[in-house]
């Protein structure tokens, strides 16, 4: 929110600097975002008087003697068409600093400084200015407008700065409000807490305002939907002549960002600004059936508002009606057909409370924004909705612009406008804080946030100002105490009266950082990615019309189409992010997300839905292969003290003939595999890429498992190496599990070979195996693992048709 | 006859002597001769057996010729044999010596690398750096005995608003814009979710962390969709602002240094009353005023309070018996602000020349 420094002094005495007082309010809760100084690209400009005024032949130049006071007197050239003798005017002394602008006179263009130099073979020592040139508008100050020099009144002492005079030695402060202090969105509101926080007193605008007795007879305010519009203050003003806001009221509101447009809407405008409250006027002339009535749309009604766009409508939209149609969408914006135009004469005010959320809703759903719904949306207060009219009508009487009826309609739901009584304990407050604030220091702060405070023993007693709806119990109170004391007297503690805990991650949070740790050693780096995906992602993995992927929890909002589904596998985003890395050159590399998948119990969502953790590993690179990944695989295994073992499977996305189901001691744990062609190539993929998905739900019951320790063996082990002749169909697993199967004094079966060709039949192939063999309670005897061999060849030849290579 | 007959074989024989003599000179003779020529030990070795060999060698075959040697002259000839070999087993030897010498010190100059020339090494990858930044937190905190709780990504409304005071209609509730699933659910749009369930189910008092994946409909070159939080909470009797002060303290020293301090400032969140937001004393520069800091010196790294009573309340938790302190960390913004990495984005690209340089394990 914008504070012009001038209008928050009206309100409250600022005896220091615009750079403490941004620290004092960020000390008390309010951040400065930007404190800027309004003139601050302007120095060195005086006020000038014209002494002499030549015109320089065959020019339209005029060479002039400006007389400067302190400074002294200047010769200088001037090309504008208003200078004359005896004028006053800005002027840039050498060495100042002002905006250059285009040759249009109104385009600034940057900051120049000022030399001394020559026109024409004149001397010139400095430049008179115009408005644009001081970065001063119409409404800032009167005549600066004008493309030629500004004029500057005639009591206005040569030599003296200029910018007081003009309004540029302003500060704003653009200053953030936290949600809680609605009450704090104006002018007002600021003022009181740099009054507290300054220990000054707060000055209220003045609402002093005489009516006369003139009514508009029969006028009624109707409110239907009062849990919309809990409050509806309307009043007549007559006599109303629509004409130009002073100066002081354009200044203000060209500070703040907003134009002037003609005194009456300029009051509403000036009044959301200083009070924070939004305000609107009608012309009277165009409501009919001299009532207002507040209430929901009707389904299908429409609306065109001031800014000439329709608005189709319905019940959650409330509408501002008089006795037939709407004349305004509520806490948005007025009706084109009752807006105030150059020729009103009589004018309904309007200052009203309205539900947040239904401005919230309506301002969405309809696209349609203005200053009054933003100010809405943030909350105004019912004390405010009253305060705010009297304002108004305070400024109608000040700018005598109209007169102030007694008609004057208040439809509310009961709420009081009154301070309300609030006992908290003084030791409680204290309690929260964990330092004991003297009592004469609450009552103090309290007093200063104009809560009334009175104390008797540990009690203390609070009138809460009708505004500060954000004041329940003692733990605000506590707040506003600590705010304004400071947070430098909290005095650090490390909770002394605390239990012990026992910290730390527990036994699954430990093994998952292990097995984190296991993959990063095999080179891959951690990835993480996005909980949602797209819709096309499902297509990249060419899943089936009714593969479970496909099952995914949806987004009601989602960002863009992209991101507007629940993640149910991990596969899609590391694709992508294998292709990402691809695109940027990086031609091979290790990846792993350990993420949840989303898997819904039923849609749309009634029920917290599984969030299923995963191990998805992705590698690409010349040198990687199915057997790269699945050394990762082994290492997850050997990892959790477990043991997979492989199957050939199918998967959509990956090649047919390389692909295989990932089993744990059993069960189904995931996939691993070769990306398909076609899903490389929809990737555009450079290098071939693997892939391998593990449940990390199911291996999360191998986390109990700890190393356990074999005795090393007391005899010397022996190995045999076997080459084998086979099918080409018979799979090295097939091979392991019979030789395994044979014997039980087998340690470890090693293949060291495949050979296919000459000194083999053309439908066999060769397998060559190395199989160590551990005694256990006694050393083997000669022939012993002879034996073991005959068997294990026995059992190849009845299972497998393999016979030993000769 | 006989006595002239004996002389002449003793002529012959002292002849043959004075040949051997001479044999043994010249061989001498023949090995130094030899020795000059040769350049390599496996020469040496080669040159030697024509002499030393016990069969075939040049001395070996004098040895041999002893027996025809006559009885009073061959205590001589051996006495010159041995010396012969004696002295020629020392030639070899000290030549031999000075060949391998030689051959090692050309071995270790064809041997010369360049040192400067890139290393081998076998990558190892690194954690991501959230996960990184997590641990980092976490180890922290663990320290002062916070478990470590996982919160949901999916959440419903009451836990992720309501039981934190944030009814429908509260301001408060603008300040997030919320990814919904249905009426009821929601993307979680804070960790705060997790404390409410930490209340709920365990026993008291609690110390918790809750480090966690939060969704917010925000996206553009500051704001990603996803970002990860860290809750903290601290549910216990007489727990203060004081202590809050004092844990955060000794949270910043041990992760940014022993130095650095922290300031607490006024805020707001629903859930805690009074609320702060937390800044540190500016690492990089020690508070002077630097680019990190925008120079003002301090940097604000999470947002904390007393959890309000009614939050308490809301979980069955008596407020008058137990109160409790709360904070949130982003963890991008720790790691952003540890690493220098100054768009948020880069954290889910997956980009590794990004993933590489973040090695902080």
């Amino acid at each position: 929110m914008l504070v012009p420094l001038s209008w928050l002094k009206e309100y409250v005495e600022i005896d220091i600097t615009p750079q403490e007082l941004e620290k004092k309010l960020f000390n008390c809760g309010f951040e400065v975002e930007e404190l800027s100084e309004v003139g601050k690209e302007i120095s060195n400009v005086v006020v000038g008087l014209v002494e002499e005024c030549e015109p320089i032949p065959e020019t339209h130049l005029h060479v002039c003697r400006v007389n400067a006071g302190v400074h002294g007197t200047f010769q200088v050239c001037c090309g504008a068409d208003n200078v004359r003798t005896g004028g006053k005017f800005p002027l840039a002394l050498a060495g100042a600093t002002v905006f250059m602008t285009a040759k249009d006179h109104k385009t600034v263009e940057g900051v120049m400084t000022i030399k001394k130099g020559k026109l024409r073979g004149y001397e010139s020592e400095g430049m008179l200015c115009s408005g644009v040139e001081l970065g001063v508008t119409e409404n800032m100050f009167p005549g600066a407008g004008y493309n030629g020099l500004l004029e500057l009144p005639q009591d206005a002492e040569a030599g003296t700065d200029v910018k007081p005079l003009l309004g540029l030695d302003d500060w704003i402060f653009d200053i953030s409000i936290t949600p809680n202090r609605s009450d704090c969105q104006s002018i007002v509101g600021i003022a009181r807490e740099v009054a507290a926080a300054l220990d000054k007193e707060f000055k209220m605008p003045s609402l002093e305002y005489t009516e006369t007795d003139v009514k508009k007879e029969g006028f009624q305010v109707r409110v239907e939907a009062s849990e919309l519009c809990p409050r509806y203050i309307a009043h007549y003003v007559y006599d109303v002549k629509i004409g130009e806001s002073p100066l002081w009221m354009k200044r203000r509101l060209a500070l703040v960002g907003m134009d002037s447009i003609s005194n009456i809407v300029d009051i509403t405008n000036y009044v959301m600004k200083e009070m924070g409250q939004p305000m609107h006027a009608f012309d009277c002339d165009y409501l009919e059936g001299n009532a207002i009535c507040v209430r929901r749309a009707a389904e299908g009604e429409k609306i065109v508002t001031l800014d000439a766009q329709e608005y189709t409508l319905n019940p959650d939209n409330l509408v501002i009606c008089d006795g037939a149609k709407p004349v305004a969408l509520a806490g948005v914006m007025g009706g084109l057909n009752s807006e105030i135009r150059e020729t009103t004469t009589e004018v309904m005010f309007e200052s009203a409370k309205f539900a947040r959320d239904n401005i919230r809703k309506t301002s969405r759903a309809l696209g349609k924004h203005s200053d009054a719904s933003a100010r809405y949306e943030k909350g105004v207060d019912e004390y405010s909705v009253y305060h705010a009219m009297k304002r108004a009508l305070h400024l109608i009487e000040e700018l005598g612009c109209g007169k102030v009826s007694s008609t004057h309609e208040d439809a509310n739901t009961g709420n009081s406008l009154e301070p309300r009584e609030m006992k908290v304990s003084i030791a409680k407050v204290n309690r929260v804080l964990g330092i004991d604030v003297p009592t004469d220091e609450i009552l103090r702060i309290m007093r200063n946030l104009q809560f009334a405070p009175s104390a008797a023993g540990d009690e203390l007693t609070l009138q809460v100002p009708a505004y500060r709806e954000d004041m329940e119990d003692y733990p605000d109170v506590a707040e506003e105490v600590i705010r304004m004391y400071g947070y430098e007297h909290v005095i650090p503690a490390f909770m002394p009266a605390a239990h012990v805990t026992m910290g730390g991650l527990s036994r699954r949070q430990n093994k998952e950082m292990r097995l984190k740790r296991a993959l990063c050693s095999t080179g891959a780096y951690e990835c993480v990615h996005y909980s949602f995906f797209s819709p096309s992602d499902l297509e990249l993995l060419r899943l089936a019309e009714d593969a479970p992927e496909r099952n995914a929890i949806r987004l009601l909002n989602p960002i863009n189409e992209e991101l507007s589904l629940m993640r149910t596998t991990l596969a899609a985003s590391m694709l992508n992010a294998i292709a990402r890395n691809q695109k940027r050159g990086n031609l091979e590399g290790r990846l792993f997300e350990l993420g949840r998948i989303f898997i819904p119990k039923q849609l749309p969502l009634t029920d917290y839905p599984e969030e299923r953790q995963k191990l998805c590993v992705g590698v690409f690179g010349t040198d990687e292969s199915f057997f790269t990944l699945k050394g990762i695989a082994e290492k997850v295994a050997e990892n959790l003290f477990a043991s997979f073992s492989y199957r050939e499977t199918k998967k959509s996305f990956l090649h047919p003939y390389q692909a295989a189901a990932v089993i744990c001691e059993g069960e189904e744990v995931g996939y691993l595999g070769k990306v398909a062609y076609e899903v490389a190539e929809w990737l555009d993929l450079r290098v071939d890429a693997y892939i391998m998905e593990l449940d990390m739900e199911i291996l999360a019951r191998w986390y109990d498992r700890d190393p356990s320790f074999t005795p090393l063996a007391r005899f010397p082990g022996e190995s045999r190496d076997l080459a084998l002749v086979m099918g080409k169909g018979v799979t090295c697993g097939q091979v392991e599990d019979v030789i395994r199967e044979s014997c039980s004094y087998i340690r470890d079966i090693r293949l060291f070979d495949v050979y296919e060709g000459e000194q083999i039949p053309e439908d066999k192939k060769s397998m060559a195996f190395t199989v160590d063999f551990t005694p256990r309670d006694e050393a083997f005897g000669a022939d012993t693992v002879d034996g073991f061999v005959k068997k294990i060849l026995k059992n190849l030849k009845k299972q497998l048709d393999i016979e030993l290579r000769s | 006859m006989c006595t002239e007959a004996y002389e002449q074989i003793f002529k012959l024989q002292k002849g043959m002597v004075n040949k051997m003599s001479d044999r043994l000179a010249g061989i001498r003779q023949e090995i130094l001769d030899g020795i000059s020529q040769l350049s390599s030990s496996r020469a040496v070795y080669e040159f030697k057996k024509q002499f030393m060999d016990s069969k075939t060698g040049k001395i070996g075959q004098l040895m041999k010729e002893m027996k025809t040697i006559a009885p009073e002259e061959r205590a001589n000839f051996g006495k010159g044999v041995n010396e012969l070999k004696e002295w020629a087993k020392q030639r070899f030897d000290e030549l031999d010596e000075k060949m391998k010498a030689r051959e090692l010190q050309r071995r270790y100059e064809s041997e010369k690398i360049d040192v400067t020339m890139p290393a081998k090494t076998v990558e190892t990858g690194n954690l991501h750096p959230i996960t990184q930044t997590r641990n980092q937190l976490i180890d922290v905190f663990a320290g002062m005995g916070f478990e470590v709780f996982e919160p949901r990504e999916i959440e419903n409304d009451y836990y992720n608003f309501t039981a934190l005071n944030t009814p429908k209609d509260h301001p408060a509730r603008d300040m997030q814009d919320t990814f919904y699933l249905s009426p009821d659910f929601l993307l979680a749009t804070q960790t705060s979710a997790a404390q409410i369930h930490a209340m709920e189910t365990r026993e008291l008092p609690i110390k918790m962390l809750a480090p966690g994946k939060v969704f917010r409909s925000d996206d553009d070159a500051t704001h990603s969709p996803m970002f990860h939080q860290m809750e903290g909470l601290v549910v216990d009797k007489k727990i203060t602002l004081c202590d809050l002060k004092g844990m955060l303290d000794m949270f910043v020293k041990k992760m940014y240094g022993e130095e650095t301090t922290t300031r607490l400032r006024p805020s707001y969140f629903p859930f805690t009353e009074p609320s702060v937001e937390v800044d540190v004393s500016c690492f990089e520069c020690g508070g002077k005023g630097c680019r990190l800091c925008k120079g003002t010196g301090w940097i604000e790294i999470l947002g904390a309070g007393i959890v309000n009573k009614k939050v308490l309340e809301n979980c069955g938790i008596d407020s008058e018996e137990y109160s409790g302190l709360a904070f949130g960390i982003g963890i991008e913004r720790v790691a952003m602000l540890k690493y220098g990495i100054d768009n948020i984005k880069m954290f889910f690209e997956s980009d590794l020349r990004v993933l590489r340089q973040i090695d902080d394990n």
